[in-house]
């Protein structure tokens, strides 16, 4: 079964894969944004095309 | 056009993290050495590993884009790079997390792959004022491209040396990277590896799709403004 | 195309014998940074170690101001337009830019190592000069040939200036470092040529690559 010493060590290692899932979370979220953009922009085109 | 075999791929990185995740906390062994802080060479050493694949992957791309003149290789090239360069931001930061933690100094200069990396990082963030100081684009995308080939045939030789110089003033003492490790830690090892490549191929892949749809969509604007006008 | 690299390349050279800007502002600089060093350091003799590692550095940072200046010329009176008109192979300009770097690396060096020798170091130069020079020789092939790529690079961008310490320098890691090693036994007390092949084999790898990359790239530089 897992080995969690929540002493010193667990600190570090935790702190390692937070940065970690923290990259890909905010790397998700902008690429979200720029399709959000892309979206509303889309939208509008299609508005003033009518 | 890009965003085929997005899902598949999105599906299996997951799964491959999810195992990943459940062989390092449940099924590696602890390290006799390090103990539990060792478990950060799983998530430190993977992305180095898919970060320096990724430039090299990048300068690749480069070479196609000025065989082909085609610009779709410029921009895989770019988002390759563009990714490496994050990536290299976290084999940085838990770089030195896991120095701290096992050395007790943020930053070591005994481990070659974390130095040679400092250098290909250094060099890698030149990438963009250079790109973005070319107005034109034809003559920006060629110039990354130069870019990408020297700085991806860059990347082994750097390392090389690097390697070399470590070994003559630092012997190393932890070759945690060797191929020194036990059969479960291995095991955990490469599929961590494969989660990263995977997760890699995946966030580039979605980036490709935004990138190339907001291309399109301006494309599609200037068209429109052009019959407006008309 | 040798024909064509050999004139532009004297060309260069009169430019340079004529207006002397580049080199002797290079062999300045080289000098000031000794002082700085031994300033800095607080050290009024170097060997082994410290004398390889603030030769090489030197002669690094030198570099940046001859790469900086290396399509000057061609930039400020438009010389560039002309050489793309003329129906040349773009990579005798790269042979000629690579060769003026290299002499004139050799020419600042004709000055810098014998300063070197008086002013930091404190055993004798003579000690391994042989050994010495083709370091010298093999190291300034790597910086030449980088040196004119980061140059044509960085040549029509905003930022230049800013551009090309940032990019040279990195590239130039593995160079620094094999010159370096290579160097460190030849200026000690007792001198004498240590693992030289492998930091010159390096080396000559380094060399081989950036020459034959920047010979196969160089055409879509500068291509308008």
């Amino acid at each position: 079964m897992p080995a969690l010493p929540l002493d010193e060590a667990g600190k570090y290692v935790a702190g390692a894969y937070v940065v970690f899932l923290a990259l890909i979370v905010v790397y998700v979220a902008i690429i979200a944004a720029k399709v959000a953009r892309i979206d509303r922009e889309l939208t509008r085109l299609a508005e003033e095309d009518e | 056009m890009y965003s085929k075999g997005l899902i598949p791929l999105a599906v299996a990185t997951v799964v491959a993290m999810g195992t990943a995740m459940a062989l390092i906390f449940f099924y590696a062994p602890l390290d006799a050495d390090q103990g539990f802080v060792q478990k950060i060479f799983y998530v430190h050493v993977p992305m180095a590993i898919v970060a320096l694949c990724g430039f090299v992957a990048g300068g690749i791309m480069a070479i196609k884009h000025l065989r082909t003149g085609d610009r779709s290789w410029d921009l895989r090239s770019y988002v390759a790079i563009h990714l490496s360069i994050i990536l290299g931001v976290g084999v940085l930061v838990t770089g030195a997390i896991w120095a701290k933690a096992s050395w007790g100094h943020w930053w070591v200069w005994d481990e070659p792959v974390l130095v040679s990396f400092l250098v290909v990082f250094l060099l890698y963030c030149v990438y963009y004022p250079l790109r973005f100081a070319i107005e034109d684009p034809e003559r920006q995308a060629r110039y990354s491209s130069v870019f990408a080939i020297a700085a991806g045939a860059f990347v082994p030789l750097n390392f090389m040396a690097v390697r070399l110089a470590e070994a003559y003033t630092h012997p190393r003492v932890l070759s945690q990277t060797g191929g020194s490790l036990p059969g479960d830690m291995r095991l955990t090892f490469l599929v961590a590896l494969a989660a990263m490549a995977l997760l890699f191929v995946t966030l580039w892949k979605l980036e490709l799709t935004a990138k190339h749809a907001s291309l399109q969509l301006k494309k599609l604007r200037r068209r429109l403004d052009a019959r407006v006008a008309a | 195309m040798i024909g064509t690299a050999r004139a532009i390349l004297q060309k260069d050279l009169l430019l340079e014998l004529r207006t002397k800007e580049s080199v002797p502002a290079m062999t300045l600089f080289t000098l000031t940074v000794y002082v700085l060093f031994h300033f800095g350091l607080d050290r009024d003799s170097l060997d082994g170690e410290l004398a390889s590692g603030v030769l090489w550095v030197t002669l690094l940072l030198a570099s940046i101001i001859g790469v900086s200046r290396l399509f000057g010329a061609e930039r400020e009176q438009g010389g560039i337009v002309g050489l793309l008109l003329a129906p040349v192979d773009r990579t005798a300009l790269w042979v000629a830019k690579a060769a003026a770097l290299f002499l004139m690396l050799v020419a600042v060096e004709l000055v810098a190592v014998p300063a070197f020798g008086l002013l930091l170091l404190g055993p004798s130069l003579g000690g391994a000069l042989p050994e010495l020079l083709v370091v010298l020789a093999l190291g300034n092939v790597g910086i030449a040939a980088v040196g004119a790529l980061v140059a044509a690079l960085a040549a029509e961008t905003r930022a230049h200036e800013l551009i090309v310490p940032l990019l040279l320098l990195p590239l130039l890691v593995p160079v620094l470092i094999s010159c370096a090693q290579a160097t460190e036994p030849l200026l000690r007390q007792d001198a004498g040529p240590e693992d030289l092949g492998r930091w010159l084999g390096l080396l000559s790898l380094y060399d081989v690559v950036f020459v034959l990359l920047s010979v196969a790239v160089f055409d879509f530089l500068l291509e308008d």
